[in-house]
């Protein structure tokens, strides 16, 4: 055993988490922010955009993510016409492969509302906007809280993945730690025990506010 | 956008061939890890529920640590760390004798994380019973295994298929990443016939659209299972 190689290469590694922190980063927020568009899309009364973006997300969710990476790292070069690095074409799969699970969450949180909220507020006079804002949302965020922490747990495992575009990542680059140096148990021991820390640290967290969202 | 199309070469020789056997390697791997996710699933899933301090420990510890690192890596520990770890003849053996390493490896890694996440679906749905009907089946004079696999087990099933449903979807997506320690499945398949032919739209439609379907037709599977477990029962629940 040698756990000095851990030591030795901590700026690789160090970056490499920061570049899965980046991942994670993009796929909340640019995610998130497709996702509610996506939502509000197959919550409309527009049929057909329902209809299309409903297909968008079954097909995205019925796939493996190294697929849609794949797809994306073939596909964006010819879309844009010049080659791109594997870092534009993960954070693009991730804010759009993300985006279709957010957009579940947040219909379901939004349907979970019972009617009967809607209708009582659109009675007291409120408008559209203001009946989803000041009545439903509220109530649908509370509920969605240990979804989106527990899709965050996802999303953090899931960035792993990037190895397949060779985008280093923590984990791609502890790989490259261990080609350099031939020590697999220490290195991929190491990485299995700090993403069990954060994800563990995640999960409690998710279990205090399934708490505090059924009191 | 500069693209010649040419669905044809997925009939092609190779390359049918390719993902035929891809489609059967990603068969392969998700029926394994299912079966073996279930075996460990219901027996973990009942260990956590059991009143003894020690084995409900035991059995949350092995979901924490099995769940919270993510599959690619434990997929590498048990292909690259596991043999160097163990006996040298139990090591030697795995490396160079076993047969279909890199399916045998992705099944293990596959089903043991997808078991700790099927045990806590049968831990909730345990629960949902245990209180009220594992005193009466013991009272009944069955031994505690009796009840847990006579009367526990059935009605817990009944209640979380749906979940496990989702599970199986989610194993069935996981074993692409066998293709990191070299399984040619369905996915690694698509991929290698872009790189021989640059038709990465069409190789790549097409493993969707395989994914689509098994996704479909294991649904469909769960749905028929539903329907036999609830019989009757379907309509009052």
């Amino acid at each position: 055993m040698d756990w000095s190689v851990i030591w030795k290469y901590r700026e690789l590694l160090a970056h490499g988490m920061v570049v899965s922190a980046m991942l994670v980063g993009a796929g909340m927020i640019g995610g998130m922010i497709v996702g509610a568009l996506l939502a509000l899309a197959r919550l409309s009364r527009f049929r057909t955009l329902a209809f299309v973006v409903g297909g968008y997300v079954t097909v995205i969710r019925s796939v493996p993510l190294i697929l849609v990476l794949f797809w994306f790292y073939f596909m964006l070069p010819l879309i844009t016409g010049q080659p791109l690095g594997a870092i534009t074409s993960a954070l693009t799969t991730f804010v759009l492969f993300e985006a279709a699970f957010y957009c579940e969450i947040f219909r379901a949180g939004i349907l979970a509302v019972p009617q009967g909220q809607s209708l009582a507020a659109a009675a007291t006079g409120l408008g559209n906007w203001q009946t989803l804002r000041l009545v439903v949302l509220p109530q649908a965020v509370a509920a969605m809280v240990p979804l989106l922490l527990n899709q965050a747990i996802i999303l953090f495992q899931d960035t792993s993945l990037v190895y397949v575009v060779a985008l280093r990542d923590f984990l791609t680059a502890a790989n490259v730690v261990v080609g350099l140096n031939e020590r697999p148990i220490e290195v991929y021991t190491f990485v299995a025990v700090v993403y069990l820390a954060i994800c563990y640290g995640v999960s409690l967290l998710v279990g205090r506010s399934k708490k505090a969202a059924l009191r | 956008m500069n693209y010649t199309w040419d669905w044809s070469v997925l009939t092609q020789s190779p390359y049918l061939g390719w993902l035929l056997s891809g489609a059967g390697q990603t068969l392969a791997a998700s029926a394994g890890s299912w079966i073996l996710a279930m075996a460990v699933g219901f027996l973990i899933g009942a260990l956590r529920s059991l009143p003894y301090r020690w084995t409900s420990a035991a059995a949350s510890v092995y979901v924490e640590v099995f769940r919270n690192i993510p599959p690619l890596v434990q997929l590498f520990l048990w292909f690259f760390v596991f043999p160097e770890i163990v006996p040298a003849s139990l090591g030697d053996w795995i490396k160079g004798q076993m047969p279909m390493p890199e399916l045998t490896t992705t099944i293990v890694a596959i089903g043991l994380f997808a078991g700790s996440r099927v045990a806590e679906q049968v831990r909730a749905g345990v629960d949902t019973v245990r209180v009220r009907l594992l005193p009466a089946a013991l009272a009944t004079g069955l031994t505690p295994l009796q009840a847990y696999r006579l009367v526990l087990f059935p009605i817990a099933l009944r209640r979380i298929v749906a979940p496990l449903t989702s599970e199986l979807l989610i194993t069935i997506k996981m074993s692409s990443i066998g293709l990191t320690i070299g399984l040619m499945e369905l996915t690694a398949q698509s991929r290698q016939i872009e790189n021989y032919t640059f038709h990465g739209f069409e190789s790549y439609a097409c493993a969707t659209a395989v994914y689509l379907s098994i996704g479909l037709i294991a649904t469909g599977f769960m749905h028929i299972v539903n329907r036999r477990l609830t019989g009757s029962l379907a309509g009052n629940r």
